[in-house]
Formats: C-alpha cells, structure tokens, sequence
C-alpha cells in the first residue's frame, strides 16, 4: 500500500530515524518487546492475510472511506476552496481508531493477551478499549489525572467498553504522563502485552508504524481529489499536531509532492512565549522523549517542561520525530495557535458548517485566519474529530465570555 | 587509573553498591550520604541524576526525583558537588542518568568533566548499544569513563556476550523486567541468574534491582559480585533528618 511512500527522502531509514530524529532510546528492559516489533512489523502489516482484515474492518467497523466534504459556507467566508477530510465521521469519533484497528491486528498475530495505551483527550483510549472489546483482549488505558477529569465523557465511554482507566497522578498528569505510566507497564510486563501508542511518537518502529496505519487518509484524499478535482493533489493540507498522527497520515502520500504545501498546527496554549503552550516547534529543542529524539520543551538542565494546551489531545512537550525532520528540512509549514484562537474557530465552525468539531481539529481550522489562501487554491483540512467530548469545555468558555 | 578497575582487581567478593539520588532529600545531601556510606563499607556508589521522566523507575526513585529537582539539583550542581566530595570520599563513583539530560549537557562536556572531577562511570539506560558503540565508545575511551550496560532476564545470551564483548567494566543485572523497587527481594530470579553465572563472562557482574535487605543481598551475591541496592535506600533515607545515621543504619544491616 506504500510502494511509492516507502522510497521517501522522509520516510524512516533503517536505523529509525528521520534526518535527525527518531531512533530507539530505550532502556534495556524494553529492548527485547521494541525488537519483536521491529522485527515482524512490516512483515506483518504487509502480508495480504493483514491488509484483507484491516481493509475490511475499515470499510464495515471504521465505515470507511471518509467523506472528502467540500465545505461551501467555509470556502466562501474564506474566499477560497475548503475539503474537509472527515475523520469525524470515523466510528468513535476520531482519527485515532485507524490506527488500534491496525495495531490490534499487529498484537493479536505476535499472540499477545493484554494491550496498554495511553490517552489524552480520550479518543486513543476510546478506539483502543473498542477494538479491545471487538477482539476480547484486556485493556488497560493510563491517562493523566487532569485528562480524566476534563475528558469525563470519554472515560465513561472507555469503561462501559469494558476497559480499565488508571489515572496518571505523577508530573504534569496529563498526556506525557499517561506515556510514562505506560511504557512503566510495558517494561513491568514485557511479554503478553502490546502498548498500542497512539501517536507517531515514541521508539522505532512506532513512529513509522502508526504513520503507515494513518496513511489511509491521505490515500483516499488521493482519489477523492482525482473526482472531485479532475487532480489528485490539493494546493495545501492543514492538520493539528499533539504527536503528529492524523497529520503524518494526511501528509504520507504528498510527502514527496513539493506542489502540496503541508501546514501543521501546534497549541500556542495562552500564548508561545507566556510558559504556558505547547508549541513544541517554537520553543521546544532537541532531545529524548519517550524514547525517541526529537524536538521538545526542555529546561537548559534537560528536564522536561510541562506542557499547556487547552486541548487535551495537543498538550504534549514533544512532537512524533517525523515532525522534527519536516519542520527542521523545511517541508513542512509550522504554526501555532492558541486556546482563544481555537475555541472562536471551532465555534464559529458549528455555526458555518454544522459541524462541531474536536477542539483539537479547531486548532487547524483556527489557521484559516491567519492566512490567506487564492480563490481558486483548494486546501483540505484534516477534521481530525469531532467535539462530542468537548461540549463541557465549549460551554465553560462561552458562559466565561 | 579507573577506579572501578582497581575495585574489581582487587576484590571479587559480595560487593556492595548503593545508589543515592543526587540534592536528596535535602540539596546539600549528597556529600553527607555518600561520606557515610564510605564510612561503612561501602564499595562503590551510583550518584543519580534527577529527571522529570524517569521511564525505568517506579514510585520510589520517581519521587526523590521530583524532590531533588524542586530542591534545585541540576547535572552542573551535581558535578561540582562531586569535586567537593572527591575531597573526602576515594570510593568509585558512578553516575546514573537518563539520556535527555545528558545530551544538553554534551555527552563529550560531560566525559571530560566527569574525568576532571572523578567520576569514574556513567549508566545511561535509555542509550541504545548501538548508538553508544557508534557514537560515544570512544569519547568514552578517551576520557576513561566506564558505560555500564544492562542485561535483563528477556536478554537473549547472543545479546548478553555481544554486551560483554563491549564492556570495559561491570555489567548490570537487571534481577526482574520490572521498574526499579517493583518488588521486594529477587525470588524467582535464581535460575535467570545462574544461568548467567555459568556463562563465565569475561567482565565482573552486579545484580540491582528489587535488593532490598541482607537476605536478597546475600541471594544476589551467590550469584555474582556483588549487588546494587536503591529503591530499599532512598526509602530509608525519605524523610530522616539525619541522613547520615540512616545511611550507616541501612548499610550495617545489609552487611551485619
Ligand atoms: C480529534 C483529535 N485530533 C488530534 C489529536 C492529536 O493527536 P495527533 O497529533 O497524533 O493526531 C487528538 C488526540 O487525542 C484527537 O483526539
């Protein structure tokens, strides 16, 4: 399914890493968990017996394909040509489930009973623990203490499918945490367990893998764009960055094509220089973060700095490696937007469109504003996900307001 | 010449190494615990360097993390702190670090830094073989700075002899997959161990993690050259006032 991506300048080499990114630095005790996946993952996600599962679990569970919607009262307030790309729409309301129906196939062939996970807004947990249930493995899911009280819905969610929530009460408790909290499992139960991670974060191979499992939206935007277009690229694809997964998959198979620009946007949080965001391409340095180099927010001493975003989902010190490597060669377009910006372009959205969207997706949509596109450009816009779980958020704000 | 290779040219018996995170629970700490385990017979000591992440620890060694950090501790602290106790201490000394601090400190700043002040080893166990052998062996060499690998039950024995071929000091066996101070004591570890034993590897081994007393010292010890103990100490050190009694305290019964 990636012949042409697998030969990319920006795609992973077989040492792990993008340019400089990347890599596996992780302690021995998850050394022989990291090589079984190295080992068997393209093999497995290759093999036609896989790609006949996936593809049909994404067409009847998932229902894809996803809409590529052209969006005219947008495009009109915005003067030119506006897809969205409605992962949305995906069951369980988000990108995310992608990749757990792909990783969940990948566990189940290296025959492993039990599946860890880490979340932040919620809906990587919420597509694990539905796939959990849709296979009958266990499920546990980590999630910072602060994520578990402003994503509630989503936890209900996760236990009515029948996964168990623990709450990540060390350092920031939010998504960084849940991550720690998480490999911590993996390295205490390092042979029936796989750690479905839900970015294109952490060691290698995980980056490359989720970005594999994720490309299927950029995939469809290629022939979506062929019928509605007459060709198959757009001028530009805007997507949010928290790890960089529904990003990577929208970007995969434009990689290589300098005719589309590829936008991505981080969460300024209050504001890039306040101390409180989560722009790691603004401030953020090289370093090692969850196992992976990359670029993240650091102190001078090394430790790493606590995030802040108003979206669970974006509130992460670091980015996925492919990421750094886009940002640092100068493929990719990074911008930041804050909360403020993000929560008007999400409500102003319901009102356009009658979408509600995830506030992290409103972070993309946000970029509309401060950039102006030709009348006859046409731009996707990655709609990561809906904002169901976002409605106690919106509704705080706007009674603020 | 390193002092480790003195240590284990000399003695090859029951060893004892304790580990301390640096700037705990007080800042000022480290000198006072590491003279007192000197005092009582220690032979050799790991000095931790704090980190807001640490991935391979467990709640223990995680919050003496956080302390020391709110305490002030940084890597540069540390290291001037170590000239002051190179002063008062001749025991070898070990740092133990995750690699993110390290690469901001400079991995060639801190070789060199580390031979000016007398830190005779660095264990980084979030850096890949790989990368060390490519990258960092010969800083390393250069400078006389031991890296310590670890080996962990899982370790495949093609692994464990390809470690043994590149080390130039001890290798560290991890007694359990676990986080450090997951359990208590090294049951069920016996066999993992004397497997390794039997293995006659050509460099000294020390088992850590989950040694908690004298009975788990004294099991580990069978097997091995000596053993580490951390997660059981930085307890016994949380919170004591004084830390040196406690130290000496938690050293006399280990080796009473
Ligand atoms: C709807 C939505 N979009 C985006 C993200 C950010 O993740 P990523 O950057 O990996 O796409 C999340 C994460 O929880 C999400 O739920």
């Amino acid at each position: 399914m990636n012949e042409a991506a697998g030969h990319s300048k920006f795609s992973v080499n077989e040492r792990g890493f993008y340019g400089n990114y990347g890599g596996a630095y992780i302690p021995e005790m998850l050394y022989p968990n990291v090589k079984e996946l190295e080992d068997n993952y393209l093999r497995i996600i290759g093999s036609e017996s896989f790609q006949k599962e996936f593809r049909s679990l994404l067409k009847d569970y998932v229902g894809r394909p996803s809409p590529l919607y052209y969006a005219k009262r947008l495009s009109e307030k915005y003067e030119t040509k506006i897809y969205l790309k409605r992962e949305d729409l995906n069951h369980t309301g988000a990108h995310k489930i992608n990749n757990t129906v792909g990783q969940i196939l990948l566990a189940k062939e290296l025959g492993k009973t039990r599946i860890i996970a880490e979340t932040g807004a919620g809906q990587h947990g919420v597509a694990t623990a539905t796939v959990c249930a849709l296979m009958g493995l266990e499920c546990v899911v980590y999630m910072g203490a602060i994520d578990v009280v402003r994503q509630e819905p989503n936890v209900k969610r996760m236990l009515m499918l029948g996964a168990t929530v623990i709450p990540a009460e060390s350092g920031s408790k939010t998504l960084k945490d849940a991550t720690n909290e998480a490999i911590r499992d993996w390295i205490n139960n390092p042979v029936d367990t796989h750690y479905i991670i839900g970015s294109v974060v952490g060691p290698h191979p995980y980056p490359d893998l989720v970005a594999r499992l994720q490309s299927v939206i950029s995939e469809e935007i290629l022939w979506q764009m062929m019928e509605k277009e007459g060709r198959d690229y757009p001028d530009a694809i805007i997507a949010c960055v928290g790890g960089g997964s529904n990003a990577a998959g929208a970007f995969y198979h434009y990689l290589d094509n300098p005719k589309v620009e590829l936008i991505a946007i981080e969460a300024a949080g209050l504001g890039v220089d306040t101390g409180e965001t989560a722009a790691t391409t603004k401030i953020g340095k090289p370093g090692v973060i969850h196992s992976s180099k990359t670029l993240l927010m650091q102190t001078e001493d090394g430790q790493i700095v606590e995030p802040y975003s108003i979206s669970a989902g974006l509130d992460y010190p670091g980015i996925g490696p492919i990421h750094a490597h886009l940002f640092e060669s100068g493929r990719g377009v990074f911008e930041a937007v804050t909360d403020e910006e993000a929560m008007q372009a999400g409500f102003e959205f319901c009102r356009l469109e009658g979408i509600i969207p995830a506030i992290e997706t409103a972070h993309a949509l946000a970029y509309l504003k401060k950039r102006k596109f030709g009348a006859d450009q046409v731009v996707v816009i990655n709609l990561s996900g809906r904002g169901d779980k976002d409605l106690a958020t919106y509704i705080k704000w706007f009674e603020k307001q | 010449m390193n002092r480790l290779d003195t240590l284990f040219n000399s003695k090859k018996k029951n060893l004892l190494s304790i580990f301390t995170t640096a700037g705990y629970p007080q800042l000022s700490d480290t000198l006072l615990v590491v003279k007192a385990l000197q005092d009582s017979g220690v032979d050799f000591i790991e000095v931790g360097i704090p980190f807001s992440d640490p991935l391979a620890d467990g709640p223990i060694i995680q919050e003496s993390s956080t302390v020391a950090l709110e305490n002030g501790m940084t890597l540069k602290l540390l290291l001037s702190q170590i000239v002051e106790i190179r002063k008062e201490v001749a025991l070898p000394i070990l740092l133990m670090g995750y690699i993110n601090p390290v690469l901001q400190y400079g991995i060639e700043n801190l070789a060199k830094k580390c031979s000016e002040v007398g830190v005779d080893g660095i264990i980084i166990p979030d850096l890949p073989m790989r990368e060390f052998l490519e990258d960092y062996q010969s800083i390393f060499a250069k400078y006389d700075i031991k890296n310590i690998f670890l080996v962990t039950p899982q370790t495949s024995e093609e692994r464990i002899r390809f470690i043994d071929e590149h080390s130039s000091s001890f290798i560290y066996l991890v007694s359990s997959s676990s986080t450090t101070g997951k359990k208590v004591g090294i049951e069920g570890a016996e066999a993992y161990l004397s497997r390794i034993q039997k293995m006659n590897l050509k460099s000294p081994t020390m088992v850590g993690f989950n040694i908690s007393n004298k009975e788990s010292f004294e099991s580990a010890t069978r097997f091995a050259d000596g053993a580490i103990i951390g997660s059981a100490f930085v307890k016994a050190i949380a919170g004591q006032a004084d830390v040196a009694l406690a130290a000496k305290n938690f050293v006399r019964a280990i080796r009473a």
